[in-house]
């Protein structure tokens, strides 16, 4: 191996054209490593919430149920929405792996505006709810939905927010191995937010509307 | 020296994986909207087999978008995520399992 190569990269972690350039330090690798690490305990977290919802589900203290608050169309949209912004999410490292900068950044403006698209609709929803009386005090079931759809929704915006900073600078350094190991942290970080809409959207609104 | 193990999926020609992967879950999404909007199915069979195909759909998350398997060393990552997930259905199984007592206790 070149001494040039030794020098600006290391010894251990020689740069390999099989590797993709998120990997391309050492340092890269553990950050990627503990950030699954950071996704199971939000996977822990949100088991927690689901858990608080099950139970609470039919405590409505004679407020509305499920089957008269949730709107079919709204969750619908909201799926929808966040189905097709994990795939362009997906597509955008793909583009990254390719070395298209323009290609990838485009394919990630499309997964913000997808994921403000998500937003809006359950703004809209929430901010419905409370019109008609259905606020977080009101019930037991609704004090664990807000939490639990909230605490998504809340992820969601941060991934929107820190997706627009990775996306600023990659528009100022090109893929560099920093800028290509934030950008395949934060899409990790997105595809698990739409599985755990998928999993909201099952034990929330479908089961929500079966009983 | 020692030698590493490489597990990267190559990045040539037309995305399908990618592609699969949205074909996938869009039709596991149909497929639970369709049962539990629908038909008008036992609420506890449209619960389970819903529960089930959103597991589905993790799999797909995981495996066609998340690049899942793939590191420079050894993946540790399958089973920290596999272990939070035991500790996810423990919690919630667990709660559903201990408040179905609550109907014959009280």
């Amino acid at each position: 191996m070149s001494n040039a190569h030794t020098a600006i990269h290391g010894d251990h972690h020689p740069v390999d054209p099989s590797v993709p350039v998120e990997y391309h330090e050492e340092e890269n690798s553990l950050r990627i490593a503990g950030f699954w690490v950071f996704l199971g305990s939000d996977l822990v977290l949100f088991s927690c919430l689901f858990a608080t919802y099950v139970v609470m589900h039919g405590r409505v203290a004679g407020g509305p149920t499920s089957q008269q608050l949730f709107d079919v169309t709204g969750f619908t949209i909201e799926t929808i929405a966040l189905l097709f912004s994990s795939f362009t999410c997906g597509l955008a490292t793909y583009e990254m792996r390719r070395g298209n900068r323009n290609a990838m950044v485009t394919w990630l403006f499309i997964t913000v505006a997808l994921g403000l698209v998500f937003l809006g609709f359950e703004i809209d929803e929430f901010v419905h709810n409370v019109s008609i009386g259905a606020t977080m005090q009101r019930s037991g079931f609704l004090s664990a939905f807000f939490t639990l759809v909230g605490t998504h929704g809340c992820h969601v915006t941060m991934g929107t927010l820190w997706m627009l900073s990775v996306i600023i600078q990659l528009i100022r350094y090109g893929i560099t191995p920093i800028t290509a190991r934030k950008a395949f942290i934060v899409s990790i970080y997105w595809h698990f937010l739409d599985a755990v809409w998928i999993f909201i959207f099952t034990v929330v609104y479908l089961t929500g509307k079966v009983v | 020296m020692e030698t590493k193990e490489h597990k990267f999926h190559q990045e040539t020609g037309f995305p399908w994986k990618h592609v699969i992967g949205l074909l996938l879950s869009l039709v596991l999404t149909a497929i639970a909207f369709w049962l539990a909007l629908a038909t008008h199915q036992p609420p506890a069979v449209v619960i389970s087999i819903i529960v089930v195909l959103g597991f589905g759909q993790l799999l797909v998350q995981l495996y066609m978008f998340m690049h899942f398997t793939e590191s420079d060393d050894r993946a540790w990552q399958v089973p920290t995520i596999y272990f939070a997930l035991f500790i996810a259905f423990t919690v919630v199984g667990g709660s559903i399992w201990i408040m179905s007592f609550r109907s014959i206790v009280s």
